[in-house]
Parts: C-alpha cells; sequence; structure tokens
C-alpha cells in the first residue's frame, strides 16, 4: 500500500519555542540573598522548634515537617505578586511562613490553642489564611489540586491578572484528580502553576517504587501542557523558573508543570521509623546541596555578610521562633463551647 | 542558661524508650541539626537533632539505658559562654523537666456535658399576598428558573457540569442558560466528576457561587472526597476563615430501569454530614423557592432532585422573588389521625395514601420535609403529639436511613405522645433490580403506607 500523507500535527495549538526554563539560575542581589536567607532560616528553625515541641507532647497527631525542601517555596514566593495564591498539601507549615502568616498563630495552631489560625480545630495539616492568599494546608493527597484549580478557574472567571500556585508531592502526583485538574487547566487555559515537590519519597515509597513515570515534569505532555524540572535545592533556580512559568500563566498560556527535585530531611511524619533510605543518603544531600549553607556560601564568598551578621540574622530569627513556641504553649485551648461553632456559616 | 535536652517521643501514645546511642560526648560542641543521638521503641528508632547550638554539658542518660521516659531530660546543652559550673546552678533552679501537659489538664470538657449545639433561628415560609397569580409549572422549569433568576442577580453565579450548556442539560434542567449566560457562565465540563467538583469548590473557596449539576447524584461518589472533606468541612477546619458557598444540585435515587447503579437515593449519606445543608423538594415551588436560598447559602448546598418528578407540574406563586427558608417542614396536608413524614418522590406516595385513607375516615397530617438537613423535627414532633401516630415514608435503603432518624427523634421527644411504635417505610434492602416486576417490589408503595397507617392506628 502507498504511504499516504498525514495531516503534519494533531497537537491543538503551535507553542512558543521552549524557554530555558529550569536551566537558568536567577542572578541574586546582596538584598535578595539576604531575604532568601533569612526565609528559608525561618522555616527551617520554625520546623525544628515544632519537632521538638512535637517530641515533648505538645504537639498532637500528624506533623509532616518541611527541613530540606524550603528553597521551593521561598524561591516560588519570590517570583509571585499580590494577589497570587496558594494552595498546598499536608507539609504545609513552610508554606505559611513563606506567604508571611504569623509564626504565633501558626505554632498555635500546632498546639491546638484558641490563637491558632484555625482556633485550634485544624492543626498542622488544615490551615488557611485568605488575608495572605493562603488556601491550605489539604489533610487528602491530592484533594489540593483540583481545589487549586479552581482557584485559577476563578482568575480566569473575575478576569483578574491573578495566577494561582498548586504545590503538591511526588506521591499525590500519581492521583487520579490530578490529571482531571490537568485536563480541565489546560482545556481552559486556567492560569495555574503546578509545583511538583519532588522529595523521592511518598512516605516510605520511593519514587521509582511507585511511578511509572519519575519525570513528573513530563506528566503533562498528554494534555500538551509543559513542563520543567528544576532543581529545587538552590532558590535561585526556583525563583527563575517560577518567574517564567508566571510569565507563561499570565500571557494566558495556561496552565504549566514545575518540577521541583528537592529532599526532605525528616521522616514523612514524627514517627517515620526512616528504614527506606541510608543515612547516607541523607547526609550526602545535607552536606553538599542544602539550600540554605547554599546562599550562606555565597553570601559569605561575594562579603555580603560577615559571619557575625550571619549569626545575628539567625538569633532574630530563632527569637521569632522561640516567642511563637512560647506563644504556643502558653495560649489556652479553645473554649469548650468552640466546639460547635463555624460548622455552618 | 543551660538547655535542657529532653527525652523525645516519636508518638502521641510513645511513653519511654531506648536510648541506643549518643552521637555526641560531654564536651563536643553542636549546631542546629546535628544528630545527637538515638532513640528506639519496638516499633521505630529515630535520630535525635538538636535544636540549638552549644556545647554538651552533660549527658544525663548514658546510652543502652532502656525505659527512659518521654520528655525526662537525657542531657544538657551549654550556651555560648558557659561553662560547667552553669550545669549545678542550673539543676537546683530547675530539678525536673516541665510537665508539658499542664494545658490539657485545665478546662475538663469530659467532666461536665458541653453545651449542646445552639439551635438556629429558621424563618418561616413568607407570606403570600392575597391575590398573587398562581402559575402551573414543571419542576424542571421551577429549577431552571430559579438558576436563570439568581444569575441575573449575581455575576458570581455560574453553573457547571456535564452537558449543562451546548446539550442543554442531561434532563434539559438547564435549558435556555447557554443562550442567555453565554459559555463563561454555563460551563460544559469533561466527564470528570471528582475533578470539577475540586475545581468548582476551589472556585467557590475564591468566592464565586458555583451550581454544579451532577447527571445523577450516583455519578457524586466519584466526587465524594472533594464534597466532603474540602466543601462540608473547611469552614470548621479553618476557624470560620474560609467558606464553600456552592450548590451541588442534580436527580436522585430510581428513575426507572436503571438498575443498582443509577437509582441510590443519598438523602441518608449527605445528612450525615456536619457542615453540609440537604435539601430535597417534592413540589415545584419548593424546588423553585429552595433553589434560589441553596444558592444564596454561604454554606455547600446538597441539593437532590429526582428525574421522575422533573415533568410534575405545580402551582407556583408569580413572584419577582420567591425564595423559602432552608431547614423548614411544609404541612401538606392537615390531619388529626396519623403524621406522615416524608420529602421529595415519598411524597407521591404520602400524598395518595393520605387521600386514601380520608375516604375510610382517616384523616392523616402529611409533613414534606424538604430539608434533610438541618432536620426541622419541631413540627414532625409537635404534629405527633396532636396525632400520636407516625409513618415515615422515603425511597432510600432502609438501614442508617432518614425515617429511622426521625423515628429516633421522636421517641426520644415525645416518647410519652407515641400511642404505636414508629412505623419506617423505605426501599427493599437490596440493590435496585432491572426487572420491571422486582423494581416494583423493591420500591415503597401507596398501599404499603396505607397498611403503615391502619397498623399504627389500629385500624388493620
Amino acid at each position: 500500500m502507498a504511504p499516504r500523507k498525514t495531516a503534519a500535527s494533531t497537537t491543538r495549538k503551535s507553542r512558543a519555542k521552549k524557554p530555558a526554563i529550569g536551566k537558568d539560575i536567577a542572578d541574586f542581589d546582596k538584598e535578595q540573598e539576604l531575604q532568601a536567607y533569612r526565609d528559608m532560616l525561618l522555616i527551617r528553625r520554625f520546623e525544628e522548634k515544632a519537632g521538638q515541641l512535637y517530641g515533648m507532647g505538645f504537639i498532637g497527631g500528624f506533623c509532616h515537617l518541611y527541613i530540606g525542601q524550603e528553597a521551593v517555596i521561598t524561591g516560588v514566593m519570590m517570583a509571585l505578586k499580590e494577589g497570587d495564591q496558594i494552595i498546598t498539601g499536608y507539609r504545609d507549615h513552610g508554606h505559611m511562613l513563606a506567604t508571611g502568616m504569623e509564626p504565633r498563630g501558626v505554632m498555635a495552631e500546632l498546639t491546638g490553642r484558641r490563637n491558632g489560625y484555625s482556633r485550634g480545630k485544624g492543626g498542622s495539616m488544615h490551615m488557611f489564611s485568605t488575608e495572605k492568599n493562603f488556601y491550605g494546608g489539604h489533610g487528602i493527597v491530592g484533594a489540593q489540586v483540583p481545589l487549586g484549580t479552581g482557584l485559577a478557574f476563578a482568575n480566569r472567571y473575575r478576569e483578574n491578572d491573578n495566577l494561582s500556585a498548586v504545590f503538591y508531592g511526588d506521591g499525590a502526583a500519581n492521583q487520579g484528580q490530578v490529571y482531571e485538574s490537568f485536563n480541565m487547566a489546560e482545556l481552559w487555559r486556567l492560569p495555574v502553576i503546578y509545583v511538583v515537590e519532588n522529595n523521592r519519597y511518598a512516605m516510605g515509597t520511593s519514587v521509582a517504587r511507585a511511578s511509572a513515570q519519575t519525570d513528573f515534569s513530563q506528566r503533562g505532555v498528554s494534555f500538551s501542557i509543559p513542563g520543567y524540572q528544576v532543581d529545587g535545592m538552590d532558590v535561585r533556580a526556583v525563583k527563575a523558573a517560577a518567574e517564567a512559568a508566571a510569565e507563561h500563566c499570565r500571557a494566558g498560556n495556561g496552565p504549566i508543570i514545575l518540577e521541583m527535585l528537592t529532599y526532605r530531611y525528616r521522616g514523612h511524619s514524627m514517627s517515620d521509623p526512616a528504614k527506606y533510605r541510608s543515612k547516607d543518603e541523607v547526609q550526602k544531600m545535607r552536606s553538599e546541596h542544602d539550600p540554605i549553607e547554599q546562599v550562606k556560601a555565597r553570601l559569605l564568598e561575594n562579603k555580603w555578610a560577615s559571619e557575625d551578621e550571619l549569626k545575628s540574622i539567625d538569633k532574630s530569627v530563632r527569637e521569632v521562633v522561640a516567642d511563637s513556641a512560647e506563644f504556643a504553649q502558653s495560649d489556652p485551648e479553645p473554649d469548650p463551647s468552640e466546639l460547635y461553632t463555624d460548622i455552618l456559616r | 542558661m543551660p538547655i535542657d535536652i529532653l527525652m523525645p517521643a516519636l508518638s502521641p501514645t510513645m511513653e519511654e524508650g531506648t536510648l541506643s546511642k549518643w552521637m555526641k560526648k560531654e564536651g563536643d560542641s553542636v549546631t542546629a541539626g546535628d544528630v545527637i543521638a538515638e532513640i528506639e521503641t519496638d516499633k521505630a528508632t529515630m535520630e535525635v537533632e538538636a535544636v540549638d547550638e552549644g556545647t554538651i554539658g552533660k549527658i544525663v542518660v548514658p546510652e543502652g539505658s532502656e525505659g527512659v521516659k518521654v520528655n525526662s531530660v537525657i542531657a544538657v546543652l551549654l550556651g555560648e559562654d558557659e561553662d560547667a559550673g552553669a550545669l549545678d546552678a542550673a539543676s537546683s533552679e530547675k530539678p525536673a523537666a516541665e510537665q508539658p501537659k499542664e494545658a490539657d489538664e485545665s478546662p475538663a470538657p469530659q467532666a461536665k456535658p458541653v453545651a449542646a449545639a445552639p439551635k438556629a433561628e429558621i424563618a418561616s415560609d413568607p407570606d403570600i399576598p392575597s391575590g398573587t397569580e398562581m402559575v402551573s409549572i414543571s419542576v424542571r422549569e421551577a429549577l431552571r428558573d430559579a438558576m436563570a433568576e439568581e444569575m441575573r442577580a449575581d455575576p458570581d453565579v455560574f453553573v457547571m457540569g456535564e452537558e449543562v450548556a451546548e446539550y442543554q442539560g442531561a434532563y434539559k434542567v438547564t435549558q435556555g442558560l447557554l443562550d442567555e449566560f453565554g459559555p463563561k457562565r454555563v460551563v460544559d465540563t469533561p466527564i470528570t466528576e471528582h475533578g470539577f467538583a475540586g475545581v468548582g469548590v476551589g472556585a467557590a473557596m475564591a468566592g464565586l457561587k458555583p451550581i454544579v449539576e451532577f447527571m445523577t447524584f450516583n455519578f457524586a461518589m466519584q466526587a465524594m472526597d472533594q464534597i466532603i472533606n474540602s466543601a462540608a468541612k473547611t469552614h470548621y477546619m479553618s476557624g470560620g476563615q474560609m467558606a464553600a458557598p456552592i450548590v451541588f444540585r442534580g436527580p436522585n435515587g430510581a428513575a426507572a430501569r436503571v438498575a443498582a447503579q443509577h437509582s441510590q437515593c443519598y438523602a441518608s449519606w449527605y445528612s450525615h454530614i456536619p457542615g453540609l445543608k440537604v435539601v430535597m423538594p417534592y413540589t415545584a415551588a419548593d424546588a423553585k423557592g429552595l433553589l434560589k436560598a441553596a444558592i444564596r447559602d454561604p454554606n455547600p448546598v446538597i441539593f437532590l432532585e429526582n428525574e421522575l418528578l422533573y415533568g410534575h407540574s405545580f402551582d407556583v406563586p408569580k413572584l419577582d422573588d420567591f425564595v423559602l427558608p432552608i431547614g423548614k417542614a411544609r404541612i401538606h396536608r392537615s390531619g388529626t389521625d396519623v403524621t406522615i413524614v416524608s420529602f421529595g418522590i415519598g411524597m407521591t406516595y404520602a400524598d395518595e395514601a393520605a387521600t386514601e385513607l380520608a375516604k375510610s375516615g382517616i384523616e392523616s397530617e402529611v409533613i414534606d420535609l424538604r430539608t434533610i438537613r438541618p432536620m426541622d423535627i419541631e413540627t414532625v414532633v409537635e404534629s405527633v403529639k396532636k396525632t400520636g401516630r407516625l409513618v415515615t415514608v422515603e425511597e432510600g435503603f432502609p438501614q442508617s436511613s432518614v425515617g429511622t432518624e426521625i423515628a429516633t427523634r421522636v421517641m426520644q421527644q415525645a416518647f410519652d405522645y407515641l400511642d404505636a411504635p414508629v412505623a419506617t417505610i423505605a426501599g427493599r434492602d437490596v440493590p435496585m433490580p432491572y426487572a420491571a416486576n422486582l423494581e416494583k417490589l423493591a420500591l415503597p408503595s401507596t398501599a404499603e403506607v396505607i397498611e403503615a397507617v391502619k397498623a399504627v392506628t389500629y385500624t388493620a
């Protein structure tokens, strides 16, 4: 049979040449380096304190720490603008601090006290701040992806210039609702950045053991959603990628996927035996790729800060964290009458 | 001042553990994040990381110690410029670890019963001015008119679902809406219930007021997590900060000959969930007035319709803005001998039975519940106080049904007024069969209601 001529392409539309998203490293000036250092250190110290309070019994239930992944939310926040929305899963303390939520309110929610962001009724995985455009804090793996797509739907409906950044992990990336969301987001050209925080382990299961396609940036291919891998341990790379992604969304090009290659130092939750990976692996990431140490080294190398100045930043961060911990321990529990409030509006 | 390093807990239930190994020795300096020790329980091992900087001043619990209580001091950390002399001073100041649970002890909510949930005031039906023209319209048209009126009044209201726009609605409930409001506000979705329910909830969290149509509530089981976990619970879990003003609507329950997967009634399922309102109208007037109320309600509302009722026509008052209160039952027919409570299509059996029974002198008071949650049990109890007898009618499964809930509450609140056990009529406890004769057997019937009324009135 003679070869037939077929249509040149079945793609729905042509796309502009792929930019070098994921390869670029943002040039940080002194102020940006210092800001990144301070913001990431706040998350690190806050999480260490949360871990400590958990160990002391002040924090109950589940508590998923963000230590190691600080550059992801910090870099993304440096690229977004006022009005953009953030939504994530249950490893959410870092995102809350990065959006500017008060450490006191976050820590008091962790201890289940009345001045916590959810008045003590949500806990670690369920906090929100409409003021800071932080839409949670969701405890069901992957549920935030359609929700965040809905935030983007609302932005397009209102014809504003805002986008939503939806964070989820390599584990959530295997949930069906993620792909239902991809389909609608591309179909309706919604302004949404899907940020996959690939920290290599879904609880105790490594990416390779759970995922047929381990390159999460390519999970949007069948929906024609572009995706890029980014060094999620380098805050400058994250910022550069997020900036390009935001530009893509705001130009009306629809969704985009950024896979952040990152690592969590701690267990999945506090009660994680951590038998699924070697200590050497953790140690290697800590010593060679730590997001905070990277910034620190650059600050010192460029002589933008002295050891003493960095120490004093650390001290002031520690004071903020200590204050939040003290507040979270002394703040009273919710009044029993709160049991029946906030069920309906 | 020296800092006590305490024995951490791996989980909230852990009380003690083994300090298996010290990674640092006295005199070693540590920085935050350094692993200083390993602890072990029967379930897991955990590394203890330093939270503060300093020098290990003293190791209080040697490695290999078993049964180390959580929160006991395992080591003491000296800060900068502190020497071992500070240790003695510290130990006399603070001999034991602080008891972290003290806050838990202050209020003792278990000791005295917590106040019951506050009762919300629910308005009565609005008075319809005398001389108001009544127009006979179908339930289908009433629902469409309700959506159209609310969409005209509020640009944040939009409708989304499968085939709602270009197809004009799988059951033609959204007929004409695309023409009037355009594709931005009448949104055809892919067949992706879990996904579009979540997108709707997200849009609601951002302040829009979506009406999400399910082609049938049977498909909403795919979306259950977004409805329950994301829509219903967020207001509570956010301490009142964030809500989801959304309506999930569509046909519910058995239609005709569509078998088990397409015939379930979800009234009792959704009525289980705090944070939801659940409405199930029977008449066209209620469908219109309650759907308008549901769209305006700042909470997630489950609005359960019925395919077989779509074509039924009822009188609807011709008013510019006819809104009915959610949470208020309607006395459909007054009577003195027995109370029959039903809702949705169950009302067809209740109503027919009451007409038939009146012929033999039994006057039934028929109450249309209209809203399943919050449930207007007061209206039912008041009626039972008058009649002393109660029959409930619904098409859903019998176990944990709406009827059993009503029976329980009436037993608790009007026990002394009951002259007979409550009869609860429901669908049979079987998946809906396809065969015409079996399907008929699986559903309640008017004859069954009549029989139940005769039984509770001892007139059989």
